[in-house]
């Protein structure tokens, strides 16, 4: 009995959200009164797998043939499930994201698991094994029984505070039997914003609505970012439009989002854009109408024309 | 081409959740149910493949009777026929259980479905019967061309997006914009009265999760108003009080 943890790379970095599910993990292991291993895919550098040490991992699993550079969603699952089986680890540990939710529902599959998705908070293993997750997009909470002998927990961003210690782990190649088939389908080109701050990792979010009038005026947005080191984000009217990208289109049909800071900008605050945003640790929202339903969701509230507060608030960040 | 599309009845965005029997139910008294946003998307591209490769477009829905008005509306919509299998859709494991034993039993050249439920969020039963049938299963998928017997993807990642290259058969998890959305028309109303709808009974129950109970998230404190002539003010509660920058 263990638990392992899919540690997922970034050109050559843990993300973020993957400290996260290690330091989550190391803490489900002294619960269960075991140990927590991280698994890594992917050539990764030295001092990267290190870091898997500090935050908790006792053991790092380094698969680094170059065929899994590629995030693959079915070989990862494949090489997850070949070290779940090695290690007889029954609890699987990661942090949601594009690659990670595919791998995730492909083992679950590979190994009959039982997978909680948007797990909030650790476990309750007082008698059996219940977590706590997000359900209907944060407008409700469920309280699942993992009934199955093998369990995977994909938790919600900002689900623990990951603390960095001095610890060290043991790091082992793991050399998986890759298979063909799980290279079936091929990549034949990739479009990602690059130097951006990616918005599931993101801490602050600036997100701005169709109170901006037009895509020409998302400069005002992305100073208050830029300013910030915060990720931009939409409501979904604004990518219907085409104003910005639907990768940025956060909401109950978009992404979800749970940063300590959320500031929603010209966005009225439709129940299913809420749904998507209501988790995050502290909303402010800016609108000039005083009646728009958002401000009874938010903590800090401006009735103001976006055009006018939004570069106060960047001069004033900036003169921080 | 013979597409099978998976939907599930979930309640309306709109929808305000409450609990009802010592929180152990979610209340369906009042709550209108629709098809799953994401499964229109699937549906609605499913409907357009047909309309210009030819085929077949066949509903399936794991659940009761209480589902059918949903799945009269997919036939409206343009699907030629429709399966029910009759059992509450318990959790992923057992939902995909049932629809990769239907996909055994009929060869189909795309399964189709949406990203996730918006009721549980799970996001996995497209891996799982993609697993269970040895198929690939991408998600989610932007959009979908056929060019022979290959299928063209853009699938959205963080940040951006990627473009894939697959055989079929394929299970895709959709979402927008990989189609507009269909409305139905009267004369799709009406054939779909006779279309058929057959309602099987489950193989399997294997269930691997299990919901004890719920919760409402807390309501947030009262919003601290800043008048917009003293802006600043915001930046420097973020900082001391709140936090978080």
């Amino acid at each position: 009995m263990s638990v392992l943890i899919f540690a997922e790379l970034d050109e050559g970095a843990l993300k973020k959200s993957s400290l996260e599910a290690i330091y989550y993990g190391s803490k489900v292991a002294a619960l269960t009164g075991t140990s927590a291993t991280a698994i890594v895919l992917g050539e990764g550098k030295a001092d990267e797998l290190a870091k898997a040490g500090r935050f908790g991992a006792t053991k790092v699993l380094h698969a680094s043939d170059a065929q899994l550079n590629e995030g693959n969603a079915m070989a990862y699952a494949s090489v997850v499930a070949e070290a779940a089986n090695q290690e007889g680890a029954d609890v699987i540990v990661l942090a949601k994201s594009s690659l990670a939710d595919s791998m995730a529902a492909r083992l679950a599959g590979k190994l009959k698991a039982g997978l909680a998705a948007n797990v909030i908070e650790l476990p309750d293993v007082s008698s059996g094994f219940r977590v706590k997750r997000s359900i209907f997009t944060g407008k409700a909470f469920a309280f699942t029984e993992l009934t199955a002998e093998k369990k995977i927990l994909a938790i919600k961003k900002n689900t623990i505070t990951p603390e960095e210690t001095e610890a060290t782990a043991t790091v082992e190649a793991f050399k998986p039997a890759l298979n063909d088939t799980d290279f079936a389908v091929k990549v034949t080109n990739v479009e990602k914003a690059s130097g951006d701050i990616l918005l599931p990792e993101a801490d602050l979010v600036v997100s701005a609505g169709r109170g901006l009038k037009g895509p020409e005026n998302w400069g005002i947005v992305e100073d208050l970012a830029k300013a910030l080191h915060a990720a931009t984000a939409c409501s979904k009217p604004v990518s219907d439009l085409d104003w910005r990208p639907h990768h940025e289109h956060v909401g109950q049909t978009g992404i979800k989002i749970s940063p300590n800071l959320y500031m929603a900008c010209g966005i009225s605050g439709a129940i299913q854009h809420l749904a998507g945003v209501n988790s995050s640790k502290v909303i402010v929202v800016i609108n000039k109408d005083p009646e728009a339903p958002f401000f009874k969701s938010a903590d800090y509230g401006i009735v103001g024309d976006v055009f006018e507060v939004l570069p106060r608030l960047t001069k004033a960040v900036q003169e921080l | 081409m013979k597409i099978l599309v998976c939907v599930t009845s979930v309640p309306d965005t709109i929808t305000k959740i409450t609990l009802t029997d010592n929180n152990t139910k979610l209340n369906k008294a009042g709550v209108q149910f629709i098809t799953g946003p994401y499964d229109d998307y699937a549906l609605s591209r499913a409907v357009e493949l047909k309309e210009q490769l030819g085929g077949t477009v066949t509903v399936l829905n794991v659940g009761e009777s209480d589902a059918d008005p949903v799945i009269r509306k997919c036939l409206a919509i343009g699907a030629d026929d429709a399966i029910r299998v009759n059992a509450e859709p318990t959790d992923a494991y057992f939902v995909a259980e049932q629809i990769a034993a239907i996909a055994k039993e009929n060869s189909y050249d795309l399964i189709l479905m949406g990203r996730e439920s918006i009721d549980y969020n799970g996001g996995q039963v497209h891996g799982i019967v993609g697993e269970m049938l040895g198929l690939p299963s991408i998600s989610p998928v932007m959009k979908l061309a056929i060019d022979g017997s290959t299928a063209k993807i853009t699938r959205e990642i963080e940040g951006g997006h990627e473009e894939l290259e697959a055989g079929l058969p394929l299970v895709l998890g959709c979402q927008e914009p990989i189609a507009e959305w269909k409305i139905p028309n009267m004369r799709g109303i009406m054939s779909a009265r006779t279309k058929p709808l057959k309602v099987v009974e489950p193989t399997g129950k294997d269930t691997l999760t299990h919901i004890a109970n719920y919760e409402l998230p807390p309501a947030r404190g009262a919003c601290k108003m800043i008048p917009a002539s003293e802006a600043e003010t915001l930046i420097k509660l973020l900082r001391t009080e709140a936090k978080v920058i």
